[in-house]
């Protein structure tokens, strides 16, 4: 009965689900793109506020003498030294809201669909992941342009190709915590609020906006405990120079921080009831 | 025939809460088989169950001889589903949910386009494809949705209330394509609904289902014959009365009475002629009659009668059904 079953009206689905299975985790990143490219609305809403970052505190924090806030190089102005700090920013709320939008989409959305489907769970996560990063990343990088239009200089084209390892490695930390968060709480009422309410204090314990050495120094030990502070250190080190740590330092936390987040993530979200 | 589902005993309990109780039923191929029952019921507990979205608390059930706990994987290759919530992917076409549809169940690109042109011809979509599924209408998008559900040639394509939330015209149209869907594509369908009429009209064999129990499982004619021929409904201003229903109960045309609360229900021959010999009856005994009526009995006469009471999930539903009935006649 199986055998006539199977040859009769599946032709065309393999026997077994493989876990890394190529044409699902294609889908799951092309819908993202097409997504991504159709919301105009919502690219342009997640990009106003690092461009206001740049504008209202960036340039004019540029015009006071460069060396007069501690841990600012000397001949380094306030606006480069920003930039990387509102990269890292623009990572981390578009990672974390593509790692938490997983729990809408299983619930209204295409995901639910897929998660009924003789896939592997590895896989879709994982191309839903690789979509969430590539969409980030293309947001980081409009922040960059804008940012060198606006005057920063960058360092060095491989200054520039280290920064995208950088950023992917950022994105895998935080789309996994956002992963974590949607599939631990993810039924909460208040959801979008705890996410932002974790989101803010991450980004303004960072360095982002302000060098490390300018905190007072039990501030600087959450810090050090904040995978973003290595983040935000290493686009800094790689875009415009001037890193608080080396930069080995940095790609060596965060490639842990993204193996064990991503890694959970990847994990709860694989056994949890698809309903 | 031969069975496609089989369900044993099948049970879900929710924190001590069973919402589905012990059910056993087996679905035949070909068949567009049906649960009716209001919200809550148990319906879309079952479907999910069989679906391998929950997994069920005891008992087991198979479909196309797949456990739908120990070979998930197996189960899914034969199964479409069409939700009761809107999972489609409004920012992208309808075109374009169906072919990552048909990726996602590894079919090739010549397969998918040849395919995607059979679904769109057999649900007249065309020319709706290339539109995004925000701006289509309710009924096309939820036809988007039948059409993704059968898409990669599923055994058996489950409709989870199918055309909720659609208005009636859209929900008649619906119901065509479900039946040429299961004719021409010969697909067996499992539907649970609360409209009456879609069970009655579609269905080959109905459920029904109440409190997590298959209360009586037939098709729509035997259940209706299950409850007389002609049905006479009356309702009594102060509730049930004892002697009055002795009374009734010795005239000689009357074959079946039943009770529930102030609803009492009358199984007898040529209805429209003992209203007035009913309404005489109840005069002399001092009984007041707020409503009555006379009609072949209805899916809905055949829910009374089984659950003892009506399916009155919510106010808008029983309005509905009642709409219809007078639409169509009694």
């Amino acid at each position: 009965m199986k055998n006539e079953l199977e040859m009769g009206t599946t032709p065309n689905i393999s026997r077994r689900s493989q876990l890394i299975d190529p044409l699902p985790i294609y889908t799951m990143w092309l819908r993202q793109m097409k997504r991504f490219f159709r919301m105009k609305a919502r690219l342009v809403s997640s990009l106003v506020m690092p461009i206001l970052f740049l504008a209202f505190l960036g340039l004019p924090m540029s015009f006071i003498p460069s060396g007069d806030i501690p841990g600012i190089p000397p001949g380094m102005n306030f606006l480069d030294f920003l930039a990387p700090g509102i990269v890292g920013m623009t990572l981390l709320f578009s990672s974390m809201m593509g790692g938490a939008s997983v729990i809408w989409d299983k619930e209204f959305g295409f995901l639910k669909e897929v998660l009924v489907a003789p896939v592997n769970r590895f896989s879709i996560i994982l191309g839903r992941e690789a979509g969430a990063m590539t969409t980030a990343i293309m947001q980081a990088l409009m922040i960059v342009i804008i940012a060198v239009l606006m005057g920063v200089s960058l360092q060095s084209l491989a200054g520039f190709g280290l920064s995208l390892v950088f950023m992917i490695l950022t994105c895998t930390t935080f789309i996994g915590l956002g992963l974590i968060l949607a599939t631990k709480l993810g039924e909460m009422e208040g959801f979008m609020s705890i996410i932002n309410m974790i989101q803010l204090p991450l980004f303004f314990l960072s360095g982002a906006l302000f060098p490390l050495d300018a905190m007072p120094s039990w501030v600087k030990y959450i810090m050090y405990i904040n995978p973003l502070t290595y983040a935000v250190d290493g686009l800094r080190g790689s875009l415009v120079g001037g890193a608080a740590f080396p930069l080995t330092l940095d790609l060596i936390i965060l490639l842990i921080s993204s193996i064990v987040l991503a890694g959970l993530g990847t994990r709860f979200f694989s056994t949890m009831e698809a309903d | 025939m031969k069975a496609i589902i089989e369900a044993e005993n099948l049970t879900k309990e929710f924190d001590g809460f069973v919402a589905v109780d012990h059910i056993n039923f087996t679905v035949e191929e070909g068949e567009i088989f049906g649960f009716l029952g209001p919200n809550g019921a148990g319906k879309s507990t079952t479907i999910k169950m069989l679906t391998t979205i929950l997994n069920p608390t005891s008992g087991q059930a198979r479909i196309c001889g797949y456990d739908v706990l120990r070979q998930r994987d197996d189960v899914r290759r034969y199964i479409g589903i069409v939700f009761q919530d809107p999972s489609i992917d409004r920012f992208l076409t309808g075109k374009e949910n169906l072919n990552f549809h048909g990726m996602v169940y590894h079919m090739d690109k010549k397969t998918r386009e040849s395919r995607i042109a059979e679904v769109l011809n057999l649900l007249d979509l065309k020319g709706k494809e290339n539109t995004p599924i925000k701006d289509c209408s309710g009924g096309i998008q939820r036809r988007f949705e039948v059409a993704r559900g059968f898409m990669a040639h599923p055994s058996v394509l489950f409709l989870d209330e199918p055309t909720i939330g659609l208005d009636i015209q859209a929900r008649r149209t619906l119901w065509e394509y479900i039946r040429k869907l299961n004719k021409d594509e010969g697909i067996t369908i499992i539907l649970t609904t609360h409209y009456i009429e879609e069970a009655d009209y579609l269905c080959h064999r109905a459920g029904i289902i109440d409190h997590g129990k298959v209360i009586v499982l037939d098709s729509p004619q035997r259940l209706k014959d299950s409850v007389g021929i002609d049905l006479i409904l009356m309702e009594i201003a102060d509730g049930g009365n004892e002697s009055f229903t002795t009374l009734l109960k010795e005239l000689e045309w009357v074959k079946n009475i039943e009770q529930h609360g102030s609803l009492v229900e009358l199984s007898v021959e040529e209805g429209d002629g003992r209203i007035p010999e009913l309404l005489g009856l109840a005069s002399r005994e001092g009984i007041r009659v707020t409503s009555i009526d006379s009609h072949k009995p209805s899916l809905e006469d055949a829910f009374l009668h089984h659950t003892g009471r009506t399916i009155r999930e919510s106010e808008g539903g029983m309005k509905e059904t009642r709409k219809a009935r007078r639409a169509r006649g009694k």
